[in-house]
């Protein structure tokens, strides 16, 4: 799996990346023991950097040549366009907006992205899988980073660029957008849906919902973390789920459990908007989530 | 007339007092070369003089960290050649985009360039931490540096954001008008957010009048953001650049040893 060269030595068992007869090789010897190839700075690191920004310019400038960055007609404060889109890279922010209140998906939610990923070399303490690629030892990290990263986050963009219209109503590419079509809001609160009429039952509902969505996430993350099995070849903790749970501790674990229940509780929402057409589960006069 | 003699005159030249002032070293093949190379140039001896093998490997960097810096530096050289022609007012900007485009030589380019290397740089960035991540090299002894890049990436976002403003057109007031109102839904703080009424605040002053330079978008938004734009965060990234790469020098790059 591992693609950057296994281990010490296994760099040098391998032929040189670039050709050349005349390179100067000085091996250097390392504490351990292990000895790993260095090549000079120059030429071959600058090189390449040469190359790459030739490379990248060349490609800039034919862009710009061929496509102009847009400008439209000038500013009108009184003449909002209909679908209003934030700048691309925004757009998963702004899809938020469809399942959660704008405090929570525009204020809350990025500062959880930009704490939680600061937070991620001191939560991960697996010393494996450190300056190579590799799957099988890592792959809780991985995948967790994968489903942040690639679905909710890129997949979003796409939807919030192509796919979203007059209302951030669904149109699919090349259908034509109707800004008068009307999507009936058929949506209720989950309190309501089980009855509950008045402010304090449903808050106490609400709130109980989500207190029990992360009892049982945190409880199911626990016991699942213990079952992984004693002696996994490729885990860095043989003595499997216990001891990984020791070296954790509880504020790591602590922490990583509710980034990733507040993670997933971003799918259920909106697994509960699109299924049951929920609008909310904690109904209160201040918040609604 | 005597033959010209290339070879004397080529020494003559490299061994004058000017030249040795300037040149320090040959530039033959040998390894000391190699080494005064990168170690006696400022720009170039950002890098350690020798580096292992597998830092060289595209497959390994994806080279995409350098590319990043690569188009911010594209963004600095042609955002200069804009700033000689644009003037952040509301009179003025958009007409000075569209004297820009039309009749200033190269402007279109320069504008062309500025804002696709400017996108180009906010892909560039998420592929270098997914790198990053991919390899583990936020792993001991590079966290710090980690949390130094998640702090380049928002500045790279919002130095996108805030330039997205500047064109002052229908495009940009309203993509910035919806990404700051987010703004007014911050708790305590927003009046639009829960919870606004424990500190009094209101439409002129809360967090969004703090982006806004006022209750609503308007020039006084766009002087803003232009200040913040072409001085406060590119001076802001610049420095945590500084700090990102002083930091891979001393830790090295990661890697499989
Ligand atoms: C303006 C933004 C940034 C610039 C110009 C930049 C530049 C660079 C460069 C040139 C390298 C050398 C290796 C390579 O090219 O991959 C590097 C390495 C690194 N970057 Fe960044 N970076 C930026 C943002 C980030 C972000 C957003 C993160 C993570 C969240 C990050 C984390 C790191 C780490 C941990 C290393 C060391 C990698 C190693 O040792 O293998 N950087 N950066």
């Amino acid at each position: 799996m591992r693609a950057a060269g296994a281990g010490a030595g296994g760099a040098g068992a391998r032929t040189p990346a670039a050709g050349g007869s005349k390179r100067i090789e000085v091996p250097i010897k390392k504490a351990s023991g292990g000895v790993e190839e260095k090549l000079h700075t120059w030429p071959f690191l600058v090189r390449s950097e040469f190359l790459m920004s030739i490379l990248v310019i060349i490609v800039l400038t034919v862009w710009s040549l061929l496509l102009n960055a847009p400008l439209e007609q000038p500013s009108n404060p009184t003449r909002t366009p209909n679908p209003s889109k934030a700048p691309w890279y925004f757009l998963g922010l702004q899809e938020m907006l469809v399942f959660f209140d704008p405090w929570y998906a525009g204020v809350v939610l990025p500062c959880f992205i930009i704490v939680g990923l600061m937070l991620i070399p001191y939560l991960d303490i697996n010393p494996k899988g450190n300056g190579y690629y590799t799957f099988r030892e890592r792959s809780f990290e991985i995948l967790t980073f994968f489903i942040g990263f690639h679905i909710l986050w890129v997949s979003f963009i796409i939807i919030g660029t192509f796919f979203r219209g007059p209302g951030w109503n669904w149109f699919w590419p090349g259908q034509v957008w109707d800004p008068h079509l009307v999507e009936a809001l058929t949506n209720v609160d989950l309190p309501y849906m089980f009855g509950l009429r008045d402010y304090l039952a449903s808050a106490i509902f609400g709130l109980a919902v989500i207190g029990g969505y992360f009892v049982v996430g945190y409880a199911g993350l626990y016991y699942w973390i213990r079952s992984r099995p004693a002696g996994d070849p490729w885990s860095a903790f043989p003595g499997g789920g216990p001891e990984i749970l020791k070296k954790w501790g509880p504020v790591r674990f602590g922490i990583t459990g509710f980034l990733v229940l507040a993670m997933a509780g971003v799918f259920i929402k909106m697994a509960l908007r699109h299924a049951l057409n929920i609008k909310y589960i904690l109904v209160t006069p201040w918040i609604n989530i | 007339m005597a033959k010209f003699d290339w070879k004397e005159t080529k020494r003559q030249i490299t061994d004058s007092q000017v030249w040795q002032s300037i040149f320090r070293h040959g530039y033959e093949d040998t390894p000391r070369n190699r080494i005064l190379m990168v170690s006696g140039n400022v720009w170039l001896h950002l890098h350690p003089s020798k580096v292992q093998k597998h830092a060289v490997r595209m497959r390994f960097t994806w080279c995409m960290g350098g590319i990043t810096f690569l188009l911010f530096l594209v963004t600095v050289v042609t955002g200069v050649y804009l700033m000689f022609y644009y003037r952040p007012t509301a009179e003025y900007a958009y007409a000075d985009m569209k004297y820009l485009e039309f009749d200033m030589p190269f402007g279109m380019l320069m504008r062309n360039m500025h804002r696709w290397a400017a996108h180009g740089m906010v892909i560039a960035v998420w592929l270098h931490m997914f790198r990053v991540f991919m390899t583990g090299s936020y792993k001991p002894p590079r966290e710090f540096n980690w949390v130094v890049g998640v702090i380049l990436l928002v500045l790279t976002l919002l130095l996108s954001f805030t330039g997205y403003l500047l064109p002052w057109d229908q495009l940009s007031i309203w993509a910035v008008t919806v990404g700051s109102n987010m703004a007014r839904a911050t708790p305590l703080l927003g009046h639009g957010g829960p919870f606004h009424e424990v500190l009094g605040v209101n439409p002129v002053y809360d967090a969004r009048a703090f982006i806004f330079g006022g209750g609503e978008i308007g020039p006084h938004t766009l002087l803003r953001f232009y200040i913040l734009h072409c001085i406060f965060f590119p001076l802001i990234a610049s420095l945590f650049m500084a700090v990102h790469f002083w930091r891979i020098r001393r830790d090295g790059m990661s890697g499989p040893l």
